[in-house]
Protein backbone atom coordinates (compact mmCIF):
# COMPACT_ATOMS: atom_id res chain seq x y z
CA UNK A 1 0.00 0.00 0.00
CA UNK A 2 1.54 3.38 -1.09
CA UNK A 3 1.57 6.38 1.15
CA UNK A 4 -1.55 7.98 -0.19
CA UNK A 5 -3.58 5.10 0.40
CA UNK A 6 -2.34 5.18 4.20
CA UNK A 7 -3.71 8.74 4.39
CA UNK A 8 -7.09 7.51 2.75
CA UNK A 9 -7.36 4.96 5.88
CA UNK A 10 -6.08 7.42 8.72
CA UNK A 11 -8.76 9.60 7.69
CA UNK A 12 -11.53 7.24 7.46
CA UNK A 13 -9.82 6.20 11.23
CA UNK A 14 -9.86 10.29 11.94
CA UNK A 15 -13.71 10.15 11.38
CA UNK A 16 -14.43 6.85 13.34
CA UNK A 17 -12.63 8.52 16.19
CA UNK A 18 -15.03 11.53 15.64
CA UNK A 19 -18.06 9.34 15.88
CA UNK A 20 -16.54 7.23 18.80
CA UNK A 21 -16.46 11.02 20.41
CA UNK A 22 -19.53 12.23 19.46
CA UNK A 23 -21.21 8.82 20.42
CA UNK A 24 -19.80 9.32 24.14
CA UNK A 25 -22.19 12.61 24.37
CA UNK A 26 -24.71 12.34 21.62
CA UNK A 27 -25.04 8.49 20.88
CA UNK A 28 -29.01 9.64 19.10
CA UNK A 29 -26.81 12.00 16.69
CA UNK A 30 -24.01 8.73 15.83
CA UNK A 31 -26.83 6.35 14.86
CA UNK A 32 -29.17 8.79 12.67
CA UNK A 33 -25.52 9.81 11.34
CA UNK A 34 -24.57 5.88 10.65
CA UNK A 35 -28.53 5.24 9.52
CA UNK A 36 -27.86 8.22 7.17
CA UNK A 37 -25.11 6.65 6.10
CA UNK A 38 -26.06 3.16 4.84
CA UNK A 39 -29.09 5.56 2.78
CA UNK A 40 -26.20 7.14 1.00
CA UNK A 41 -24.22 4.00 0.46
CA UNK A 42 -27.20 2.02 -1.04
CA UNK A 43 -28.18 5.64 -3.09
CA UNK A 44 -24.51 5.38 -4.71
CA UNK A 45 -23.64 1.98 -5.18
CA UNK A 46 -25.16 2.63 -9.17
CA UNK A 47 -22.72 5.58 -9.53
CA UNK A 48 -19.88 4.32 -7.81
CA UNK A 49 -20.21 0.98 -10.74
CA UNK A 50 -20.62 3.77 -13.29
CA UNK A 51 -17.59 5.62 -11.95
CA UNK A 52 -15.78 2.31 -11.81
CA UNK A 53 -16.90 1.38 -15.80
CA UNK A 54 -15.55 4.71 -17.12
CA UNK A 55 -12.36 4.32 -15.24
CA UNK A 56 -11.88 1.25 -17.13
CA UNK A 57 -13.11 2.49 -20.10
CA UNK A 58 -10.66 6.32 -19.79
CA UNK A 59 -7.41 3.60 -19.26
CA UNK A 60 -8.66 1.19 -21.79
CA UNK A 61 -9.00 3.46 -24.74
CA UNK A 62 -7.84 6.92 -24.22
CA UNK A 63 -3.98 7.59 -24.03
CA UNK A 64 -2.30 10.72 -23.33
CA UNK A 65 -2.29 11.76 -27.05
CA UNK A 66 -6.03 11.95 -26.56
CA UNK A 67 -5.93 13.61 -23.72
CA UNK A 68 -4.10 16.31 -25.32
CA UNK A 69 -6.05 17.03 -28.05
CA UNK A 70 -9.66 16.78 -26.48
CA UNK A 71 -9.13 17.94 -22.86
CA UNK A 72 -5.55 19.75 -23.18
CA UNK A 73 -5.09 23.02 -23.78
CA UNK A 74 -4.28 22.72 -27.40
CA UNK A 75 -8.02 21.63 -27.57
CA UNK A 76 -9.24 24.76 -27.15
CA UNK A 77 -12.82 25.68 -26.01
CA UNK A 78 -13.51 21.61 -26.49
CA UNK A 79 -12.12 21.04 -23.55
CA UNK A 80 -14.61 23.53 -21.81
CA UNK A 81 -17.60 22.13 -23.88
CA UNK A 82 -16.61 18.61 -22.67
CA UNK A 83 -16.10 19.90 -19.05
CA UNK A 84 -19.48 21.29 -18.63
CA UNK A 85 -21.29 18.85 -20.62
CA UNK A 86 -19.55 16.53 -18.35
CA UNK A 87 -19.79 18.11 -15.34
CA UNK A 88 -24.15 18.58 -16.14
CA UNK A 89 -24.89 14.87 -17.45
CA UNK A 90 -22.98 13.44 -14.07
CA UNK A 91 -24.61 11.70 -11.53
CA UNK A 92 -24.51 10.89 -7.89
CA UNK A 93 -22.74 12.91 -5.50
CA UNK A 94 -20.07 15.28 -6.22
CA UNK A 95 -17.08 13.01 -4.23
CA UNK A 96 -17.71 10.44 -6.20
CA UNK A 97 -16.12 11.60 -9.27
CA UNK A 98 -12.83 12.83 -7.31
CA UNK A 99 -11.28 8.85 -8.14
CA UNK A 100 -11.93 9.24 -11.72
CA UNK A 101 -10.51 12.87 -11.79
CA UNK A 102 -7.72 11.70 -10.14
CA UNK A 103 -6.77 9.10 -13.02
CA UNK A 104 -7.74 11.67 -15.43
CA UNK A 105 -4.93 13.85 -13.46
CA UNK A 106 -2.39 11.28 -13.82
CA UNK A 107 -3.25 10.65 -18.00
CA UNK A 108 -2.40 14.68 -18.27
CA UNK A 109 -5.73 16.22 -17.88
CA UNK A 110 -4.89 19.76 -15.82
CA UNK A 111 -6.70 21.21 -12.99
CA UNK A 112 -8.31 23.63 -14.97
CA UNK A 113 -10.59 21.66 -16.68
CA UNK A 114 -11.36 19.27 -13.30
CA UNK A 115 -11.97 22.65 -11.76
CA UNK A 116 -14.62 23.58 -14.56
CA UNK A 117 -16.31 19.76 -14.40
CA UNK A 118 -16.33 19.78 -11.00
CA UNK A 119 -18.36 23.65 -11.04
CA UNK A 120 -20.89 22.27 -13.46
CA UNK A 121 -21.52 19.38 -11.06
CA UNK A 122 -23.58 21.99 -9.21
CA UNK A 123 -26.37 22.10 -13.02
CA UNK A 124 -28.55 18.89 -12.93
CA UNK A 125 -31.28 18.78 -15.26
CA UNK A 126 -33.63 16.04 -13.02
CA UNK A 127 -33.99 18.98 -10.18
CA UNK A 128 -34.52 22.15 -12.79
CA UNK A 129 -38.27 21.23 -12.43
CA UNK A 130 -37.59 21.54 -8.20
CA UNK A 131 -35.83 24.86 -9.06
CA UNK A 132 -38.49 26.43 -11.30
CA UNK A 133 -41.43 25.65 -8.69
CA UNK A 134 -39.51 27.83 -6.32
CA UNK A 135 -37.84 30.81 -8.51
CA UNK A 136 -39.06 30.83 -11.83
CA UNK A 137 -38.17 30.22 -15.36
CA UNK A 138 -36.11 33.23 -15.44
CA UNK A 139 -33.96 32.88 -12.16
CA UNK A 140 -33.15 29.38 -13.67
CA UNK A 141 -32.34 30.12 -17.06
CA UNK A 142 -30.00 33.45 -15.90
CA UNK A 143 -28.25 32.02 -13.19
CA UNK A 144 -27.76 28.81 -15.10
CA UNK A 145 -25.80 30.66 -17.78
CA UNK A 146 -24.17 32.87 -15.28
CA UNK A 147 -22.37 29.52 -13.61
CA UNK A 148 -21.67 27.91 -16.96
CA UNK A 149 -19.76 31.00 -17.68
CA UNK A 150 -17.92 31.32 -14.32
CA UNK A 151 -16.83 27.38 -14.61
CA UNK A 152 -14.89 28.92 -17.58
CA UNK A 153 -13.45 31.54 -15.53
CA UNK A 154 -12.14 29.37 -12.43
CA UNK A 155 -11.27 26.95 -15.31
CA UNK A 156 -8.85 29.60 -16.90
CA UNK A 157 -8.01 31.26 -13.59
CA UNK A 158 -7.03 27.50 -12.13
CA UNK A 159 -5.09 26.61 -15.47
CA UNK A 160 -2.65 29.82 -15.22
CA UNK A 161 -2.08 29.24 -11.74
CA UNK A 162 -0.99 25.45 -12.83
CA UNK A 163 0.98 26.91 -15.64
CA UNK A 164 2.59 28.97 -12.77
CA UNK A 165 4.31 25.92 -10.85
CA UNK A 166 1.87 27.00 -7.92
CA UNK A 167 0.29 23.70 -7.74
CA UNK B 1 -9.74 -11.57 -22.02
CA UNK B 2 -7.65 -8.93 -23.70
CA UNK B 3 -4.45 -8.48 -21.88
CA UNK B 4 -5.38 -4.53 -22.28
CA UNK B 5 -8.42 -4.71 -20.72
CA UNK B 6 -7.79 -7.16 -17.71
CA UNK B 7 -4.65 -4.87 -16.73
CA UNK B 8 -7.34 -1.41 -17.27
CA UNK B 9 -9.64 -2.83 -15.37
CA UNK B 10 -6.82 -4.41 -12.71
CA UNK B 11 -5.35 -0.56 -12.58
CA UNK B 12 -9.32 0.85 -12.15
CA UNK B 13 -10.19 -1.87 -9.20
CA UNK B 14 -6.47 -0.88 -7.19
CA UNK B 15 -8.03 2.70 -8.10
CA UNK B 16 -11.08 2.60 -6.54
CA UNK B 17 -9.68 -0.06 -3.67
CA UNK B 18 -7.72 2.82 -2.56
CA UNK B 19 -9.84 5.31 -2.90
CA UNK B 20 -12.80 3.78 -0.92
CA UNK B 21 -11.61 4.63 2.75
CA UNK B 22 -11.96 8.18 1.49
CA UNK B 23 -15.35 8.21 0.06
CA UNK B 24 -16.57 6.12 2.81
CA UNK B 25 -15.13 8.74 5.46
CA UNK B 26 -16.53 11.51 3.08
CA UNK B 27 -19.99 9.58 3.66
CA UNK B 28 -19.64 9.32 7.45
CA UNK B 29 -18.68 12.79 8.02
CA UNK B 30 -21.34 14.38 5.48
CA UNK B 31 -23.68 12.56 7.01
CA UNK B 32 -22.80 13.45 10.59
CA UNK B 33 -22.95 17.10 9.57
CA UNK B 34 -26.48 16.53 8.39
CA UNK B 35 -27.20 15.18 11.79
CA UNK B 36 -25.61 17.56 14.11
CA UNK B 37 -26.96 21.01 12.68
CA UNK B 38 -30.25 21.39 12.87
CA UNK B 39 -31.82 23.43 9.37
CA UNK B 40 -34.33 25.14 11.00
CA UNK B 41 -31.54 27.29 12.83
CA UNK B 42 -30.33 28.82 9.67
CA UNK B 43 -32.52 31.82 9.29
CA UNK B 44 -31.77 33.45 12.45
CA UNK B 45 -27.99 33.25 11.03
CA UNK B 46 -28.45 36.09 8.55
CA UNK B 47 -29.32 39.93 9.15
CA UNK B 48 -31.37 41.53 5.84
CA UNK B 49 -28.09 43.25 5.03
CA UNK B 50 -27.95 42.49 1.40
CA UNK B 51 -24.21 42.03 1.01
CA UNK B 52 -23.47 40.95 4.16
CA UNK B 53 -26.32 38.06 4.34
CA UNK B 54 -24.55 37.12 0.88
CA UNK B 55 -21.29 36.20 2.86
CA UNK B 56 -23.11 34.75 5.22
CA UNK B 57 -25.54 32.59 2.28
CA UNK B 58 -22.09 31.29 1.11
CA UNK B 59 -20.74 30.18 4.02
CA UNK B 60 -23.40 28.78 5.55
CA UNK B 61 -23.75 26.94 2.11
CA UNK B 62 -20.14 25.84 2.17
CA UNK B 63 -20.54 24.23 5.04
CA UNK B 64 -23.65 22.56 4.80
CA UNK B 65 -24.03 19.23 2.16
CA UNK B 66 -26.48 17.17 0.89
CA UNK B 67 -28.74 17.05 -2.53
CA UNK B 68 -29.12 20.06 -4.37
CA UNK B 69 -32.78 20.02 -3.59
CA UNK B 70 -32.37 20.61 0.06
CA UNK B 71 -31.09 23.85 -0.74
CA UNK B 72 -33.56 24.81 -3.34
CA UNK B 73 -36.40 24.02 -0.73
CA UNK B 74 -34.06 25.65 2.47
CA UNK B 75 -33.81 28.93 -0.52
CA UNK B 76 -37.24 29.24 -0.85
CA UNK B 77 -37.86 29.34 2.58
CA UNK B 78 -35.42 32.01 3.15
CA UNK B 79 -36.83 34.12 0.78
CA UNK B 80 -40.72 33.46 2.23
CA UNK B 81 -38.77 34.72 5.73
CA UNK B 82 -37.22 37.95 3.88
CA UNK B 83 -33.58 37.16 2.58
CA UNK B 84 -32.24 38.81 0.06
CA UNK B 85 -32.30 36.57 -3.40
CA UNK B 86 -28.77 37.84 -3.58
CA UNK B 87 -28.03 36.07 -0.37
CA UNK B 88 -30.34 32.82 -1.30
CA UNK B 89 -28.62 32.76 -4.41
CA UNK B 90 -24.84 32.38 -2.80
CA UNK B 91 -26.65 29.95 -0.77
CA UNK B 92 -27.63 27.68 -3.38
CA UNK B 93 -24.31 28.15 -5.14
CA UNK B 94 -21.85 27.62 -2.41
CA UNK B 95 -24.14 24.27 -1.23
CA UNK B 96 -23.10 22.60 -4.47
CA UNK B 97 -19.95 24.02 -5.33
CA UNK B 98 -18.18 24.77 -1.63
CA UNK B 99 -17.43 21.58 -0.08
CA UNK B 100 -16.10 22.36 3.45
CA UNK B 101 -16.98 18.58 4.57
CA UNK B 102 -16.06 17.00 1.89
CA UNK B 103 -12.11 19.14 1.11
CA UNK B 104 -10.59 16.32 3.22
CA UNK B 105 -11.38 13.83 0.50
CA UNK B 106 -11.27 16.09 -2.30
CA UNK B 107 -7.68 17.07 -0.79
CA UNK B 108 -6.48 13.31 -0.33
CA UNK B 109 -7.24 12.31 -3.57
CA UNK B 110 -7.15 15.35 -6.02
CA UNK B 111 -4.46 17.15 -4.31
CA UNK B 112 -4.54 19.50 -1.04
CA UNK B 113 -3.13 22.99 -2.56
CA UNK B 114 -5.77 22.61 -5.77
CA UNK B 115 -8.99 21.48 -3.03
CA UNK B 116 -7.93 24.78 -1.18
CA UNK B 117 -7.84 26.93 -3.98
CA UNK B 118 -11.15 25.27 -5.89
CA UNK B 119 -13.04 25.65 -2.67
CA UNK B 120 -11.84 29.07 -1.73
CA UNK B 121 -12.25 30.55 -5.12
CA UNK B 122 -15.98 28.71 -5.15
CA UNK B 123 -16.65 30.62 -2.55
CA UNK B 124 -15.69 33.97 -3.48
CA UNK B 125 -17.68 32.90 -6.94
CA UNK B 126 -20.72 31.91 -5.02
CA UNK B 127 -20.65 35.55 -3.91
CA UNK B 128 -20.06 36.66 -7.43
CA UNK B 129 -23.21 34.71 -9.04
CA UNK B 130 -25.77 36.04 -6.67
CA UNK B 131 -25.12 39.76 -7.06
CA UNK B 132 -24.17 38.98 -11.11
CA UNK B 133 -27.84 36.83 -11.44
CA UNK B 134 -30.18 39.03 -9.36
CA UNK B 135 -28.58 42.34 -11.13
CA UNK B 136 -29.24 40.50 -14.91
CA UNK B 137 -32.50 39.72 -13.55
CA UNK B 138 -33.40 43.15 -12.68
CA UNK B 139 -32.53 43.95 -16.19
CA UNK B 140 -34.42 41.51 -17.88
Amino acid sequence: MSEKSYTGLYFLLSVIAVYLIAGFFRPEIVVSSLQFSLKVMQNIAPVFVLVFTLMIVIDYFVSPKIISSYLGKSSGVKRWFIAITGGIISTGPIYMWYPMLRELKEQGVNYGFIAAFLYNRALKPPLIPVMLYYFGLKYVVVLTIVMIIMSIIQGVIIEKIEDGGFL
Amino acid sequence: MNEKLKMSMIKSGRAVYNALPVLAGVVLLVSLANALIPKSAYAVLFSKNVFLDSVIGSAVGSVLAGNPVTSYILGGELLKQGVSLIAVTSFIVAWVTVGVVQFPGESILLGRKFALLRNILSFAFSIIVGITTVFILGLI
